[in-house]
């Protein structure tokens, strides 16, 4: 440990013969480990900052969340977000999230969180309104991070009251490797979309309204691969967008919609990946710019 | 008042004081042990012989922190919802819980106080208000068990000589506090949650282990090698907040100084002796006396006690039974 310093409990150098009684001696060794220790601790709680300044690990906070420098600081670091995931899509952060240890993030890719609780169960379990459903009136609402209405939820479509009360988005949808996605080659998709030994579920409507089931138990057989865009819980958020090229091959790219709350389950579904990374990812906290 | 007063300034890190004035009871007593030395020394002698030894409120106290944790964890686990969250911030059938600390944290990083928040923290507050504050630390945290188990390795090795405790001054942990206030404040982070081995320990319990362990580990070694219980006794501010709520508590431990012979087992097995520095010879300034707010209310001391100067007590209670 940096405040270990067993060298204050040696006698002072020969040069400099200390002075004052054996008491007065001991007091000010322990005066002095004392103000190491602090120095000691309160540094190295210091150092958890610099992950959050580098930014390393920008996370994909859960829906609701403030903007990140907000929800660090009103965030509890309770989990109580994490027990009440039917999905289980919440993940906390550890050590080397500095101050984001203990905070709420979500890996898409692994497990994303495809609104199966209908009604956003962790912004109501959250304690602190690090997750809120209404942000206080001090906070700024970022441009482009306000949706211009209430995500309608596909699975309530048919409800009273259809929509997901979302006033602001997770992050952004984006075709990240246009170069690799299936539409985009005119390639249809048979089978498992993320192999058999994928661990992550979801909740399919035809299946069971209330228990998400694993995503290798649901295998898909599609003549021009729109998962992405069929499996998107949100009503209008992401379409696809035919493209000719004129050698007589039917192809679409997805269209990522101004109403995408950034929820990442298209990035789960992608049943293609180069370099680690899916071809459609949802990026944090990135905002709509028309 | 005066010994309220006293009482918090020994808690916040000053040495206790020699009393100037004793009541005329408490004079009497401290007079009577001084003009009988040998009846003293017998009875002292025939208490030594007659002792029980015992690890009743210990073990009890591990039950219960067992208990309260592994409801934590089961509550998750099982999906029985009985306390859902960590010890940060929890659900109890429903009902908000928010530990002091964190909530401070919260508070003074965010500026911005929610209605759950306040409910969650006023419910904690009246209850440990009602156990004793730092009741907290002995009786919850998991930290404190962990510490408990490695002090007894730092003990074994203080006794062969292989190392020494380093203490530091006790006001450090006020220091800690105020340091971590105003870092809150300042910077807009949880600061003090980043290191706070309660929490890292209560959330690795819940969700599973974290690398944050290691630092949990660090910790202890330290304590093991250099300083016993350094991190409850010099840095914890959880444990100075908890302090402060017992100040008003009832629940607290009593010490009767006829029954007392002042051999100071007591303060050896105590996790922050100063409370106890009422049972050196000459120190009580009243027959009956109530142990400081920075007492963790463990019963460490009321097991160990041959002649049973030191139990458990609830102001007002006491008089009606």
């Amino acid at each position: 440990m940096s405040d270990n310093n067993p060298e204050s409990d040696a006698p002072a150098g020969k040069a400099t013969k200390p002075a004052g009684s054996a008491k007065q001696r001991t007091a000010r060794r322990r005066f002095i480990r004392s103000s190491l220790l602090t120095g000691g601790i309160v540094g190295l709680a210091l150092l958890g900052y610099l992950p959050v300044a580098r930014a390393s690990r920008t996370r994909l906070r859960p829906p609701g969340a403030l903007d990140e420098k907000d929800f660090l600081a009103s965030c509890i670091k309770c989990g109580q977000c994490v027990q009440v995931c039917p999905v289980q899509a919440i993940k906390l952060g550890d050590l080397t999230d500095g101050y984001g240890i203990g905070v709420p993030h979500i890996d898409a890719r692994e497990q994303a969180c495809d609104f199966s609780c209908d009604a956003g169960q962790c912004i109501l379990a959250c304690p602190t309104g690090a997750l809120t459903y209404d942000k206080p009136g001090f906070l700024a609402v970022r441009r482009g991070a306000h949706l211009a209405r209430l995500p309608i939820l596909k699975a309530k479509e048919k409800d009273p009251e259809p929509t997901l009360n979302l006033k602001e988005r997770m992050g952004l949808a984006r075709l990240a490797q246009p170069q690799i996605c299936l539409a985009a080659q005119g390639q249809g998709f048979k089978g498992q979309a993320r192999g058999a030994g994928f661990k992550g579920t979801m909740r399919y409507m035809d299946v069971d309204r209330w228990k998400p089931i694993p995503v290798a138990d649901h295998p898909y057989e599609r003549e021009l691969c729109d998962l992405c865009v069929t499996e998107c819980p949100i009503k209008d958020a992401i379409r696809l967008k035919f493209v000719d090229n004129g050698d007589g091959v039917k192809r679409a790219v997805p269209e990522v919609l101004e109403q995408c709350v950034g929820c990442g389950v298209c990035e789960m579904i992608c049943p293609v990946e180069a370099g680690g990374m899916a071809a459609i990812v949802v990026d944090e906290r990135k905002t709509w710019e028309a | 008042m005066k010994s309220f007063k006293e009482k918090l300034l020994v808690m916040l890190g000053r040495e206790s004081q020699k009393p100037a004035t004793y009541s005329p009871e408490a004079e009497q007593i401290h007079k009577l042990k001084r003009l009988n030395k040998a009846d003293f020394e017998a009875m002292k002698q025939h208490t030594r012989e007659h002792q029980l030894l015992q690890h009743k409120w210990r073990n009890r106290r591990w039950a219960v922190l067992i208990a309260v944790n592994l409801l934590f964890v089961l509550s998750f686990w099982l999906d029985i919802q009985m306390l859902e969250g960590a010890l940060t911030a929890s659900r109890f059938v429903g009902f908000h819980l928010i530990d002091l600390n964190s909530a401070l944290q919260v508070m003074l990083a965010h500026k911005h106080i929610i209605v759950n928040l306040l409910i969650g923290t006023a419910t904690v507050f009246f209850l440990w208000v009602l156990l004793g504050g730092r009741t907290f630390c002995s009786w919850v945290c998991p930290y404190h068990l962990v510490a408990e188990w490695f002090e007894a390795l730092h003990l074994k090795l203080v006794e062969k000589k292989w190392v020494t405790d380093h203490e530091f001054h006790r006001g450090t942990r006020t220091v800690f506090w105020v340091l971590f206030s105003l870092l809150a404040i300042v910077t807009g982070y949880t600061v003090f949650e980043t290191l706070s081995p309660t929490g890292i320990l209560s959330r690795a319990l819940i969700y599973g282990p974290s690398l944050a362990l290691a630092w949990v580990f660090l910790l202890l070694m330290f304590e093991v090698f250099y300083s016993r219980r350094a991190w409850c006794r010099y840095v914890c501010p959880i444990g100075l907040t908890y302090g402060m709520v017992g100040t008003v508590s009832p629940l607290r431990i009593v010490y009767r100084l006829d029954k007392c012979f002042h051999e100071g087992d007591c303060r050896k097995v105590c996790l922050v002796p100063h409370v106890l520095d009422v049972v050196i010879k000459g120190r009580a300034e009243e027959a009956v006396m109530s142990i400081g707010p920075d007492c963790t209310r463990c019963g460490l001391c009321v097991d160990t006690c041959p002649s049973g100067a030191l139990t458990y007590g609830v102001k007002g209670l006491d008089k009606l039974l």
